[in-house]
């Protein structure tokens, strides 16, 4: 317990020395709130270290398994001799519906993506939701860490599937309402943190080990790339959608008068 | 401060966190449950981390209102006032390198790179060879994140379209990945996705709203965000471009 409180200062020392370096011999002004600030700092220095100690004592052991069990032939082929030499993609099933689950429901979790959603709704004076937002992010992981499972299964070169993804995102920048589009591009980096790198890491490592051909050191990688770029794509969509069907209202609304 | 409202912020808190853990909660129990057909191991340990991590993330949240939103806004708003560019882009740049170099994540994916590298033959296999290449690969990824944040920082004094620049980057993504060696694209990647941690997002976003509302004729939801796309873009290309030095 003590050793991940010490990590924490450990990892949090560098971005307070910044802070307050500057703070002192640049900006030379009293932090309004002093006593406020510092306390925020404790909560959530305190907070991460008991939210990592929770993740590594409650979830990350059994996910981890969890992976790598659904990933192994014996799971697969339910216990019958393993005697299918070609593997099909179908027959990882199981592995994409816990790989779509475990993006939604980590992505949820992502204390950084609370984080950008409050202060969203707080800039847009509550016209971006909270839940909405962070559903919308959720759905663009989930998709992202199926996609990279489907991926390693079926050994298709990992840049093809970027280079699409980025030519959809130029596509709906264009198309999408300006407002949404620099919270959209953030919402991609924020979505994948503390709690879900690790265990889509263990997703990707398992699948790269257990799928006959491929290595898990050449074709592991990807899975986080996918869960920063889909959620990209589907908040564009979300403000797409909610904005089409604000207008739809109101031209409905017209028609009726 | 009187200690009602802070207790009623508290509880609303913690509420929201347990709704926001519940399905992670509900995903690892249906799978270990009904998929696999297993117990659940060690069920005291695994309901005591729960409450942890239900308090941890309850904590966090109130911090963040209390403490890395206020600070990030305020050191924004001062550097407005103070209007030295130098200062601001120099304190963007401590930002984004000081809170990468010490990033767990980013750590652990350096280590796993090196491995990838020792095996393909990029470098030697010994261990010596294979720590300078992970602190080489750190560098590039601190440095690529202290200069996304300078850029940010620098959009959001000129008002440049977030779009163009993030348009150009998705250009030397794909440009350099038809250069870089094969094995270090996968990492290169992934990289953009593990720099930005906890504390740091939260941090940044809060200066660039902060800025964007101190500077005349800057639009919060417009020019405020877009510092993290910055930040995990940069990555893939510097990742890719050590590793092409490397070769060279």
């Amino acid at each position: 317990m003590l050793d991940v409180l010490m990590q924490t200062v450990r990892d949090v020392l560098p971005i307070a020395a910044v802070l307050f370096g500057f703070q002192v011999l640049v900006l030379r002004r009293r932090i309004p709130n002093l006593r406020r600030v510092l306390l925020g700092f404790v909560y959530v220095l305190v907070g991460l270290s008991l939210f990592l100690q929770g993740l590594e004592q409650a979830l990350f052991p059994l996910g981890r398994l969890m992976a790598e069990q659904l990933t192994r032939p014996e799971f697969l082929y339910d216990g019958a001799a393993v005697h299918a030499i070609t593997t099909v993609w179908t027959d990882y099933v199981w592995v994409y519906v816990f790989a779509a689950c475990v993006g939604f429901a980590t992505a949820i979790a992502e204390p950084a993506l609370i984080a950008v959603a409050i202060k969203a709704n707080q800039v847009s004076a509550g016209a971006i939701g909270v839940w909405g937002l962070r559903v919308a992010v959720a759905l663009g992981v989930a998709t992202g860490i199926t996609l990279g499972a489907f991926r390693i299964v079926t050994g298709l070169p990992l840049h093809y599937f970027i280079i699409a993804g980025y030519v959809v995102v130029i596509v709906q920048t264009a198309m999408a309402p300006r407002l949404i589009v620099p919270l959209a591009y953030d919402s991609g980096g924020v979505s994948t943190s503390t709690v879900t790198v690790p265990l889509v890491a263990a997703l990707g490592l398992g699948l790269a080990s257990n799928v006959p051909g491929r290595s898990p050191l050449l074709d592991g990688f990807g899975m986080i790339a996918f869960a920063c770029l889909f959620p990209i794509i589907t908040v564009m969509g979300y403000a797409q959608i909610s904005h089409w069907r604000a207008r739809r209202r109101r031209d409905e609304g017209v028609d009726n008068e | 401060m009187s200690l009602k409202p802070h207790l009623l912020a508290f509880a609303r808190t913690l509420r929201d966190s347990l709704r926001d853990l519940a399905p992670i909660f509900i995903v690892i129990g249906f799978f270990q449950l009904v998929v696999l057909r297993q117990p659940i191991p060690e069920l005291e340990q695994i309901l005591f981390g729960s409450l942890l991590v239900v308090l941890g993330l309850t904590l966090f949240i109130q911090g963040l209102e209390l403490g890395l939103f206020p600070i990030g806004e305020s050191m924004a708003h001062a550097f407005a006032r103070k209007g030295s560019a130098t200062w601001l882009l120099l304190f963007a740049f401590a930002l984004g390198f000081g809170t990468t170099i010490a990033e767990p994540a980013l750590i652990a994916v350096a280590k796993e790179a090196a491995e990838v590298a020792a095996g393909g033959g990029a470098i030697g296999a010994d261990a010596e060879a294979r720590a300078a290449y992970a602190l080489g690969l750190r560098i590039a990824v601190a440095l690529s994140v202290g200069f996304a944040i300078v850029l940010g920082v620098l959009r959001i004094i000129k008002g440049w379209p977030v779009h163009y620049l993030i348009i150009s980057g998705y250009a030397g993504v794909v440009i350099m990945t038809a250069f870089a060696p094969k094995e270090i694209v996968g990492i290169a990647y992934d990289s953009g996705g593990v720099t930005t941690s906890t504390i740091t997002v939260p941090l940044v976003t809060a200066l660039g709203v902060g800025l964007a509302m101190s500077i005349k004729g800057r639009n919060p939801m417009i020019d405020g965000f877009g510092l993290i796309a910055f930040a995990s873009l940069t990555p893939m290309i510097f990742v890719m471009g050590y590793g092409m030095l490397l070769n060279a």
